[in-house]
This record gives structure tokens, C-alpha cells and sequence, in this order.
């Protein structure tokens, strides 16, 4: 029955991973982007609905509703600026520039705003849960969290599929010059793109900050990136439905390494996740959904 | 892109066909060994002359140096951007202490465990050499810190705590502070004569033309994937090489520390800045780091905030770092690694030579004698991709 | 015998003055000017590498001149973007069609529309001129034949409602048969007052439609003039850049051999 537990829990946990790492897809994907400041900008996040919670007293769980429209209007200027600056030199200078800010957001937030580590307050609705049978307890917060990270990439697929903004940012995906002559500005559309990708890391940070874990200036880079990352190779590039089954493996085998190691080893949780990784890259280089299409 | 890329392919029919005679840009290879010679000379002997502060903050110097040279190596000529040398900073770190704890002297230790760090890098190899940018990138990292979970959970290494290397040491400590300096030096020496015979050997013109274009290198033969290995296990060692000098010289090795990203963070900042595909850059790169570090050094964490923002800058608008500036200015080369390509006399030039000339590079003439190396010939490689 | 406008009156739709570009190094188009009239289907000829392509791609802003000017209309477009020229209403339907492979059909021509100047043209209207089109416009647009590709590039660029069309080579790769169906098309496009600059290897197949020749060779103009004005030896003669190009072409055409 245990196992059981652990492989809901990591469903529930896979579906927050899901949503941290469908934005480094998106970003890939239309850009040709790996955004290594990624993980970063969730911490950026968690610390600016800090700041949203202190100056507006709104409750910790619903301080996205704020943190989110800031995150995408930062995406937008970030990509208009340093990333498209970066593109245009190059892959190589992108991951550089990438990797630059990425350390550059660390060390300024450990400068500014110390090494300790937060919380979000969720408040009492963070600890309610319901049980099935005796060993199977479900928070209710979890729970949501996975509903709202399922929605959020169902309008996603809606939003790229339907709207027109979507399309052109798969036609700049496709073609970036064909696109141009159609009308369309690829700098433009690929600052929505970045402004979609932030304001769903923005959202999975005050998640998974609120719920799962406390946060300090180095968690990005060393946590939060890798898992965006793993879940983008597990689930394939490119498709979002990858995306989520690639978050709720890593969520899953991240459960049982925590199971496994015990409280000896906790370590073992980010062990077994990155071990599953490197193993799907020398097995399947294309992720799960390769497998599909070469079947 | 494109320049490089069709210069690239021009490249490799060359290397392989005898339209052209290929030979080494050898100008002042002379004199500069000789400088190189006293340098290194009034190095060593800076020990019986200046403080044991001084030369502590040399051996930190010639640490980074190290380091950048082997990233440089693996991104500036192999094409292999890593995030994860501090896997083999690590590796080399403990080992150590393993060696110490066996009663091998540190010193002699410090080479083992730079061939253990080697030996770890050829499974790394493996598993990583089919992925290239953001995958090899990110992959390089996650089996960094594979590396540092696996060693830190070992609890005779003093697990996460870190572990002290002073009930190894029998020096005094102007000794140890001497001696450790003496070894930094020559890790440092040699890492810098491996890189150079690396790309004056004959891997050298391949790692040129993966530079510019891996995917038209490659399909000039199979010789890529042997270079690049070569290229990963030598920058292991070098990281396993400079992991040991850390470990000497902090006498305390701790998982959070030596496995730390912040090491490939410096090593690219400090190659970035200096330079990025040539000898001198990192060289370069390492002391502008410290300078910046010792000017800035009372303020926190600043000064690395001010590094990586000119490393981002440089690495936009100067992509070939300060040194690229210096050279282009004053067309100086201390370690020339390029080549020449030569016409040979039966053969129309046209057809050997890339298609367009180089900006700033004089186009050999049509008529060039094909025995006499002159200026007119042009020097492939020295100038970054 | 130069087909002379009517008393020169209205400046030309599309002018290009002095056009230099280079790739790298390569000097691709040395010194062209052209003037497109409206309702002129001007066609550029010449072989491989004389400078057909990067003409149109500086024309419509994909490639950044070294020298020289673009007017639409008078206005001076050289520094504008080639998104901000399709508003002004230059589109280029590129060479090898481009098309965007992942999307279908149907959403290729509504890419198209986006940024769609006011005018006669939809993606209604586009099916109304390929009938096929309607049926298959939720197919994607990698799975069409390399003619039926040609077709939706075409389409994609016309809902645009550009006041010039240009068009890169669109026979290349295509059967003589489907080449002769799209540019049986024209007559449908210029009724509905869209000006067409060409680009065309096929010599004779530029001068069945052509109102407008121009030759290039390594870049520089050789000739221009009317297709019934031009001889074939002369026309050869430009195209291949023999130097037997007889006077009296020059003279006639009143055309600088350059």
C-alpha cells in the first residue's frame, strides 16, 4: 500500500513538474531556446509574491494572480532584450548568456536578500486532505495543484492550436522567415512565447513553493532547472501531453528514490530522477514520446 | 555563421585532399618558448621572494587558469559546452583524500588523481557524446551532480560534512604554502603544453573545422568523436588536476563546495571575458577574474555579479573577448595553433581556397609561389569561430 | 518602340534605384534599378547566380542592401523590415514555397491573412480560385505535392492583398503541365489589380507572360525592355553575357549595356 501512496504522490507532485517544464519546452521549441536560467526565474517568482503578499496582504495561495502577469511581462522584455540579443549571435552564445543570467540572478538575490530560505503561506487550506483507506492520504491543495497544471496545459494546446497568436507562434516555430513575410515581427511572437513560458513557471513556482518545498537563491539552479529539464527528455521535446507524462514519471520515480533512500538518504529523491534521465538519454534520445512515433 | 560554415567546408576537402598544402603558422614560436621559459622560471622562484599571501592567491590564480583552459578546450575547439566540470573538480578532490587516507603522500597524489579523474571521464564520455549544446550542456550537469550524490554518500569521505586533509599533511606551513605553489605551477604548465600540442597535433586542424562546423567536419571522416573524446578525458584530467590543487590548498574537501556549479560558473566567466578559442584567452580571463575579485572583494558577492555580467556582455557583442581585441589590434599571436593553407603550383587557387576571402585577411595571391610561406597565405583557426 | 507609360505621369508602383547587395564578400547585385509599373508583369531572367533571388529578397527586406534604394509607391521602403513591408504591401512568395509544414492549409493562408492589407483577396476567395484547396484545407501542408505547395505559398501571399507580387522562381521542381496551370493563373490575379514582379529561369516561359523583361548576369542588369521588342539573339546574348550583343538591341530598347 505504500507504493501506492508514493506513485499518487508522484502523479500529484508530476503534474506540478509538468508545469514547470512545459514553459522550457515552449521556449525550445519555437526559439530553439534551453533557457538555463529557467529554474531561476521560479525562484524570482516565489520571491516576488512575497513581495505581492507583504504589499497587498492577498492571501499566499492566490498571490499568482499577480505574480503571473509579472513574470510574463518580464519574459516579454527579458526575451526582447538579453535573449534576443543572444539568439541572433548563435546556440552556443544563447546557452552561455543563459547560463550567465542564470548565475548572475542567483548570486543577486543571495546579495540582496540573504541565503535563508522561505515558505509561501498557504494557510490552513495547505495541510486539508482526505484519505483512502489507512495509508493513502490526499491533500486537497495537491490535488488542485495537479488539476490547475492539467488546465493550464489543456489552454495551452488550445491557445497554440485555435488562436491566432498561437498559430503564428507555430508558424515562427516552423519557418521564421516565411513568417516575416507574412507580416508577422518572429521578435514580436517570440516574446509572447517567452511571456507564456514565464507566466506558467511563474505559476508552477508559487506551486511548488506554497506547497512542496521552501525556497532560497540557489534552489534554480541546482534543483529546479535539472527537473525542468529531466521532465522536457523524458516527455520529449516539442509536445505538451509528453511534457505531462514526462512530469509525472519524474514525479513518480523521484517518490520511490524517496521511499528507497528513507530518512538516511534523502538525497537519493534527486538521485533516482537523474539517473531515470540519463538513462532515457543513451536508451531513448528521442523521450517517451519517440517511442510512439517510431512504433 | 554562414562565413564559417562554408569556410568550414572548404576546410576539411582540404584536409583531406592533396590540392593544398597544409603547414603551422610558425612565426615566433621561438622567442615566445624562450619568453615562456624565464616566465615560468621567475615563477618558480617567486616563492623565496614574496609573501606566502602572494603566492596562496597564485596558486588560486593558476587553479582558475586551469580550469578555463580545459573549458576552453572542450567549448572553444571541441564545441562541447559543458556546465558539469565540476563533476571532475570534485572526483579529483576526493580522490585525494582517498589516496592521503591510504598513506600516499598528497603530492604524489596529485598526479593519481588527476588520472582518476581521466578514468572517470571516459564512462562520462560515453554516456554523454551523442548530445551536443543544451543537451550535452544539461547532461554534463546532471552527471555532475550524479558524481556528488554518489561521493558524498560515502561516509568515510566525511559524507556531506566534508573531510580534513591536515592529519595527511607533514609540512610546515610555508612549505606546504611553497610546495603547493611548485605543483599548481606545473599542473599549470602542463596543462597549457597539453592544450597547445592537443591543437598543433593532428587532432588540432580537425578540432578547427568541428569548431566551425562540426556537422561538416564530421562528414569528412569518423576522426571527430576519437578528437572530441580526446579532448573530454584530457579536460577531466585537467578538472581532476585543479580539483587536487583545491583540496591541497583549502586542506578541507566538502561535496557543496568542490562539486559546485559555481566552478564551471567561474571557468566560463573567466574564458568568456579573456577569450574564448585561443591559448591566451583563459590565461587572460583568469587574471581579469582576479583582479576583479580583488578590487571587489570587500563587497559580498559583487564582484561575481560583475563578472558574469561582462562575461553576458562579452559573450554578445565581443564574442571573442578581450584578447580577440588585443590581437586583432596589434595582430600578435603568442601561441599560434592555426594554419596555413597553400596553393599548390599546378593547381588553381580557387578551387583550395574558401570562397571568399576572410575579412582582414589578405586572399593569397593567384600567382603565389606554392614553396614560399608568406603573409598572403591565410591563417585559419587563430581567429575564433 | 519602348513601351512608353502613359506621358510618364504616375511614378512607377515599384522602383528600385541603384540596388547593391552582398553574401559576405560576394558582390550579388551590383547597381540594378527597375521600375515596375502597376499592372505590369515585369519578369527578371537569368542563370543560375546572376542575383534573381537576392533581387526579390532585398525587395521584399529578407536581405539588407549595401547600397541603393526600394520606393512603393514613391515611399521610400530600403530601411523597413520585411514584416513592416508586407503592410505596405510587398509579399514575396519565396523560393522552394516555404511553406509552414506543421501547419495545415488552411491555417498557412490564415498565417497569410494576419497582417492582411484591406482588399479583394480572403482565403474564401483563394479557395474560390483552386477549388481543391477547400477540400484539403485541414491536411497539412507537408503531405501536398510539390505543385499543390505552390499553390498555397501563391494563396498565402494574395490574402495578403500586396500591391506587388513577387514571385521566386515558381516553376522550380514542378511539371511542365502544373507550371503552365499556375501561371494560367495570372490573368485571374492581375484583374484583381495585383502588379507581379517575376522571377523566372525559363526564358520562354517569362516571355509568354511578361508585359517586362530584365536580364541579369553575375548581378548587373544586361538588358530590359518589352518581350516583343527583343530578339532572341539578343536576349541570348544578355543572358549568357556573350559580347556579340548587337547594337541595335541596345538602341532599340534603349537599354545602357553596362
Amino acid at each position: 500500500m505504500i507504493w501506492v501512496n508514493d506513485i499518487i504522490q508522484g502523479i500529484l507532485l508530476g503534474g506540478l513538474y509538468a508545469l514547470f517544464a512545459c514553459g522550457l519546452s515552449l521556449m525550445f521549441g519555437v526559439m530553439k531556446v534551453i533557457n538555463l536560467a529557467h529554474g531561476d526565474l521560479a525562484v524570482v517568482a516565489a520571491y516576488v509574491a512575497l513581495g505581492v503578499i507583504a504589499l497587498t496582504h492577498i492571501p499566499g495561495v492566490w498571490s499568482f494572480v499577480l505574480v503571473v502577469p509579472i513574470m510574463a511581462v518580464g519574459g516579454y522584455f527579458l526575451q526582447r532584450t538579453l535573449i534576443q540579443a543572444s539568439l541572433e549571435r548563435g546556440t552556443i552564445t544563447t546557452l552561455l548568456v543563459t547560463f550567465g543570467l542564470s548565475i548572475v540572478i542567483e548570486t543577486v538575490l543571495l546579495q540582496f536578500l540573504s541565503a535563508n530560505s522561505h515558505g509561501i503561506p498557504d494557510g490552513s487550506f495547505g495541510t486539508a486532505s482526505f484519505s483512502i483507506g489507512s495509508q493513502i492520504s490526499i491533500g486537497w491543495l495537491d490535488l488542485i495543484i495537479l488539476v490547475v497544471a492539467v488546465t493550464v496545459l489543456l489552454v495551452l494546446q488550445f491557445y497554440l492550436s485555435r488562436s491566432r497568436n498561437g498559430r503564428l507562434i507555430r508558424a515562427v516555430a516552423d519557418d521564421r522567415e516565411a513568417a516575416q513575410l507574412a507580416g508577422a515581427d518572429y521578435r514580436h511572437i517570440f516574446g509572447i512565447a517567452a511571456a507564456i513560458a514565464l507566466g506558467t513557471v511563474a505559476l508552477a513556482g508559487v506551486a511548488y513553493f506554497g506547497m512542496y518545498s521552501q525556497f532560497d537563491p540557489t534552489i534554480g539552479t541546482g534543483q529546479l532547472l535539472l527537473y525542468a529539464f529531466e521532465v522536457v527528455v523524458i516527455g520529449g521535446l516539442g509536445s505538451l501531453w509528453g511534457t505531462l507524462a514526462g512530469g509525472i514519471v519524474l514525479g513518480v520515480v523521484q517518490q520511490i528514490g524517496a521511499q528507497i533512500g528513507g530518512a538516511a538518504h534523502p538525497d537519493y529523491q534527486f538521485l533516482a530522477g537523474q539517473l531515470v534521465f540519463l538513462a532515457v538519454l543513451v536508451v531513448l534520445p528521442q523521450g517517451l514520446t519517440g517511442i510512439r512515433r517510431t512504433a | 555563421m554562414s562565413t564559417t560554415g562554408s569556410r568550414a567546408a572548404a576546410l576539411v576537402p582540404a584536409f583531406t585532399a592533396p590540392d593544398v598544402r597544409v603547414t603551422r603558422s610558425r612565426r615566433s614560436t621561438v622567442w615566445v618558448a624562450a619568453v615562456a621559459v624565464v616566465l615560468v622560471a621567475v615563477l618558480a622562484y617567486l616563492p623565496y621572494l614574496v609573501y606566502s599571501g602572494t603566492t596562496s592567491l597564485l596558486v588560486n590564480v593558476f587553479i582558475l587558469m586551469i580550469m578555463a583552459s580545459m573549458w576552453n578546450l572542450l567549448a572553444g575547439y571541441a564545441g562541447l559546452v559543458s556546465v558539469g566540470q565540476q563533476g571532475f573538480v570534485g572526483i579529483g578532490a576526493y580522490a585525494v583524500v582517498v589516496f592521503a587516507q591510504h598513506g600516499v603522500d598528497v603530492f604524489v597524489a596529485l598526479p593519481l588523481a588527476m588520472l582518476v579523474s581521466g578514468i572517470v571521464g571516459i564512462p562520462v564520455w560515453w554516456l554523454l557524446r551523442r548530445l551536443r549544446t543544451a543537451y550535452f550542456a544539461i547532461a554534463s550537469w546532471v552527471v555532475a551532480s550524479v558524481l556528488a550524490a554518489i561521493v558524498t554518500s560515502i561516509s568515510s569521505l566525511g559524507s556531506g560534512t566534508g573531510i580534513s586533509l591536515l592529519p595527511y599533511l607533514n609540512f610546515s606551513a610555508t612549505l606546504l604554502g611553497a610546495i603547493t605553489y611548485w605543483a599548481a605551477l606545473t599542473v599549470l604548465v602542463a596543462a597549457l603544453a597539453a592544450g597547445y600540442l592537443l591543437l598543433r597535433g593532428r587532432g588540432g586542424l580537425v578540432l578547427t573545422a568541428v569548431r566551425d562546423d562540426e556537422i561538416a567536419a564530421r562528414s569528412a571522416g569518423g576522426r571527430v568523436g576519437r578528437v572530441q573524446r580526446l579532448v573530454f578525458v584530457v579536460a577531466a584530467i585537467g578538472c581532476g588536476g585543479a580539483g587536487a590543487l583545491l583540496a591541497i590548498s583549502q586542506i578541507f574537501v566538502q561535496g557543496s563546495n568542490v562539486f559546485n556549479v559555481s566552478w564551471s560558473a567561474e571557468m566560463i566567466f573567466a574564458t568568456i571575458i579573456g577569450g574564448i578559442g585561443s591559448i591566451e584567452g583563459p590565461i587572460i580571463g583568469a587574471i581579469i577574474y582576479y583582479v576583479i575579485y580583488e578590487t571587489l572583494g570587500n563587497y559580498g558577492t559583487w564582484y561575481f555579479i560583475v563578472l558574469g555580467v561582462i562575461a553576458m556582455a562579452v559573450a554578445i557583442w565581443a564574442r571573442r573577448g578581450l584578447w580577440g581585441l588585443v590581437a586583432d589590434r596589434f595582430n600578435i599571436r603568442i601561441f599560434p595553433v592555426g594554419y596555413y593553407l597553400w596553393p599548390r603550383a599546378d593547381m588553381v587557387p580557387a578551387a583550395s581556397v574558401p570562397p571568399g576571402p576572410v575579412p582582414g585577411t589578405p586572399v593569397p595571391p593567384p600567382a603565389a609561389p606554392a614553396a614560399s610561406p608568406s603573409p598572403a597565405g591565410e591563417e585559419l583557426g587563430a581567429d575564433g569561430g | 518602340m519602348t513601351a512608353v507609360p502613359s506621358a510618364g505621369a504616375l511614378p512607377p508602383l515599384l522602383e528600385v534605384a541603384g540596388l547593391t547587395a552582398h553574401h559576405g564578400q560576394l558582390r550579388a547585385l551590383d547597381g540594378v534599378s527597375l521600375q515596375v509599373r502597376a499592372g505590369d508583369v515585369y519578369a527578371i531572367i537569368g542563370a543560375n547566380g546572376a542575383g534573381k533571388s537576392t533581387l526579390l529578397r532585398t525587395i521584399a527586406g529578407l536581405h539588407r542592401p549595401t547600397a541603393g534604394s526600394v520606393r512603393l509607391d514613391g515611399e521610400d521602403v530600403t530601411g523597413r523590415r520585411a514584416e513592416r513591408r508586407l503592410a505596405a504591401g510587398i509579399a514575396l512568395v519565396p523560393e522552394g514555397r516555404r511553406l509552414f509544414p506543421s501547419l495545415t492549409v488552411e491555417e498557412n493562408l490564415l498565417v497569410g491573412a494576419s497582417y492582411a492589407r484591406p482588399g479583394p483577396w480572403s482565403v474564401e476567395r483563394v479557395y474560390e480560385l483552386f477549388g481543391w484547396m477547400r477540400d484539403r484545407r485541414r491536411q497539412p501542408a507537408s503531405q501536398l505535392s510539390g505543385g499543390e505547395q505552390q499553390a498555397v505559398a501563391l494563396g498565402r501571399a494574395l490574402v495578403a492583398n500586396p500591391r506587388v507580387l513577387l514571385l521566386d522562381e515558381l516553376s522550380l521542381g514542378l511539371a511542365p503541365v502544373v507550371v503552365h496551370r499556375i501561371y494560367g493563373m495570372l490573368p485571374d490575379l492581375l484583374s484583381t489589380g495585383v502588379t507581379v514582379l517575376l522571377v523566372e529561369q525559363d526564358v520562354s516561359q517569362a516571355l509568354r507572360v511578361a508585359s517586362r523583361i530584365h536580364c541579369l548576369l553575375e548581378g548587373r542588369t544586361t538588358l530590359e525592355g518589352t518581350p516583343d521588342g527583343l530578339t532572341a539573339d539578343s536576349i541570348e546574348g544578355a543572358y549568357f553575357g556573350l559580347a556579340a550583343v548587337p547594337e541595335s538591341a541596345h538602341e532599340g530598347l534603349g537599354v545602357d549595356p553596362a
